[in-house]
């Protein structure tokens, strides 16, 4: 039996075919579909978290997070490169890619986060702690810093602590300059806008806010959308998400990925590998032979194979 | 009538050789199909695409009134929905569509691009997608935002993608990759359309 | 604000085995590709005897 070219044009029966008809049926199945979906379930839409609202929900945490870009002992602050060299960032093997890149958006947690949209208030008070802060070496700043932000870690609750022995310097006065700043809405404004008064770009407010030890990564684990949730593949509220990141998701479930500080470059390394293999299913070795081998085909061509049965 | 010779070295008449003559109009937009196109499979590339239009009609009125106008207005909300619910449907129909075509080993007979340039659509698609559920300016966004980052911060790329830049991620979500992703489709069902449906496997005639 | 017949505002209940967890909205997705699949192998296509052998 001479097996078909299948690169040649097709040559035997067939059948009459009005194509544009059957993309405007599709089409307007999928308009109704999505319309009545979209009527059915609508869609989730919770509110932006501000510096506002953080500092005004969670105070402690807030001074807290702040007390910690002074002391540059944040995520931000200890991230490295693309913001700064504080790490050397992921590595694959002994491959340090991001090392590699560099430090492209440079963030200072201190200065950025706090000194400078401190310095924009114009407030006297303030002003003479940005001036003692800026007047000491980098290893005192770091000493006052530190010591404050262990301070209200164990306090917990607090939102200030008393300093008799000026044990931290200026910095409880920075800190409780910023949180006034934040509630009062300010600080948002000042952040986005440090670059640009016509801001689109996020990343300053968007870093402290990530930095947040509780109160940010507490709202996303109430909607499952942390990293060890499967969060990667989940929506807020009850609503489907990308169930597509499926296998990306999964990987952050298990080990080696789960435990270590390079999860996310060898999550990527992994799923670019296999997106590469899904492209070349045509030409690897095996993989282009299961089609034939678990033959599904056989059921969507059976009217195909009844009729050929038929003829021979 | 045939171009003289001076003609055929032409820039037009290259490119007009290089691409429309190498169809029949009945090729592009046919009126019949091989009798063996006879399952409802085959109707699962067609509804991606019809989703895929959807996604461009919604997505262009959320254009025409900005990124934030769904948070407070209800036609705008319906439509913000309108558009995710399509983005759903995007993917369900493109999933099912990628698994016939895997089991009938459509890449046989030299169609080898026409499965690349699915699976690099499927992957543009689900970074467009990405790109989308970052420009939702909501809760959602920040906290994909900041997660994201590290992904693309661990592999080198956050300092020229970056996810917190609102901006960036508008521009490229409602220009750069739809204009990407419309290319690679074009070619993918140009692809199709010029190298026919894959015959059966083990067809015989 | 959410304007729907049905309202998905709230907390989903997650279904969780073993390590996996998924939500109820993402499983409907993923089944549905399944039943949608079947459902395309198993349905008889409404075929037009074909009225033309070949094509020159």
């Amino acid at each position: 039996m001479k097996k078909y070219d299948a690169s040649k044009k097709w040559t035997g029966p067939t059948r009459p075919y009005d194509l544009i008809k059957e993309a405007t049926v599709a089409f307007v199945v999928v308009a109704l579909l999505s319309i009545g979906l979209a009527a059915l379930f609508s869609s989730p839409d919770e509110k932006a978290v501000t510096l506002q609202s953080w500092s005004q929900a969670a105070p402690a945490d807030f001074v807290q997070t702040a007390s910690g870009e002074l002391a540059g002992s944040t995520i931000s602050g200890q991230y490295g490169p693309p913001y700064n060299t504080a790490a050397d960032g992921q590595q694959l093997g002994p491959i340090k890619v991001a090392k590699f890149v560099g430090v492209r958006i440079p963030i200072n947690t201190a200065n950025d986060f706090v000194i400078k949209p401190l310095g924009t208030l114009n407030d006297p008070v303030t002003n003479t702690a940005i001036a003692r802060w800026n007047a000491a070496d980098a290893k005192t700043q770091s000493g006052w810093a530190t010591a404050y932000t262990d301070a209200l870690t164990k306090a917990s609750t607090a939102v200030t602590i008393a300093d008799t022995n000026d044990k931290y310097g200026p910095v409880p006065m920075l800190v409780t300059s910023l949180y006034a700043m934040a509630k009062s809405g300010a600080l948002d404004g000042a952040l986005t806008t440090s670059d640009s008064p016509l801001p689109t770009n996020f990343t300053k407010p968007l870093l402290f806010l990530a930095d947040s030890g509780s109160y940010f990564p507490g709202l996303a684990d109430a909607q499952h959308l942390s990293g060890d949730q499967w969060g990667v593949m989940n929506e807020t509220g009850s609503w489907p998400g990308q169930s597509w990141l499926w296998l990306y998701s999964l990987w952050y479930q298990v080990d080696p990925f789960k435990s270590s500080g390079n999860a996310d470059i060898l999550v990527m390394s992994l799923m670019g590998l296999l997106s590469l293999g899904f492209v070349l299913i045509p030409i690897l070795p095996i993989l282009h032979r299961i089609p034939e081998r678990i033959p599904i085909h056989r059921i969507i061509w059976r009217d195909w194979y009844r009729s050929e049965r038929k003829n021979s | 009538m045939s171009s003289s010779s001076d003609n055929s070295k032409m820039w037009t008449v290259r490119v007009r050789k290089a691409t429309l003559e190498k169809f029949e109009p009945e090729d592009l937009l046919p009126d019949t199909q091989p009798a063996y196109v006879s399952s409802w499979i085959y109707v699962f590339g067609v509804l991606t695409i019809a989703a895929f239009l959807m996604l461009i009609v919604s997505g262009l009125i959320l254009t025409l009134e900005g990124p934030a106008w769904w948070h407070t207005s209800k036609y705008g909300h319906f439509i913000n929905s309108l558009h995710l619910w399509n983005v759903e449907l995007f993917f369900l129909f493109m999933v099912v569509h990628l698994w016939g075509k895997f089991w009938m080993a459509a890449w046989r007979g030299k169609r080898t691009m026409t499965w690349v340039t699915g699976c690099v659509a499927f992957f543009a698609s689900i970074f467009t997608g990405f790109t989308g559920y970052l420009i939702q300016t909501n809760f959602d966004s920040q906290w994909i935002a900041t997660q994201a980052k590290d992904g693309f911060n661990a592999v080198g790329i956050g300092a020229y993608f970056n996810a917190l830049n609102t901006g960036q991620a508008l521009l490229i979500h409602v220009s750069l990759l739809p204009i990407a992703l419309g290319v690679i489709v074009v070619a993918h069902v140009i692809l199709v359309r010029k190298k026919g449906v894959v015959p059966p496997i083990e067809s015989s005639l | 604000m959410v304007f729907s017949l049905f309202n998905l505002n709230h907390p989903a209940h997650y279904i969780s085995v073993g390590s996996i967890s998924v939500s109820p909205g993402n499983l409907v997705m993923v089944v549905m590709a399944f039943v949608l699949f079947g459902l395309a192998l198993a349905l008889p296509f409404p075929g037009h005897k074909s009225d033309k052998n070949g094509k020159e």
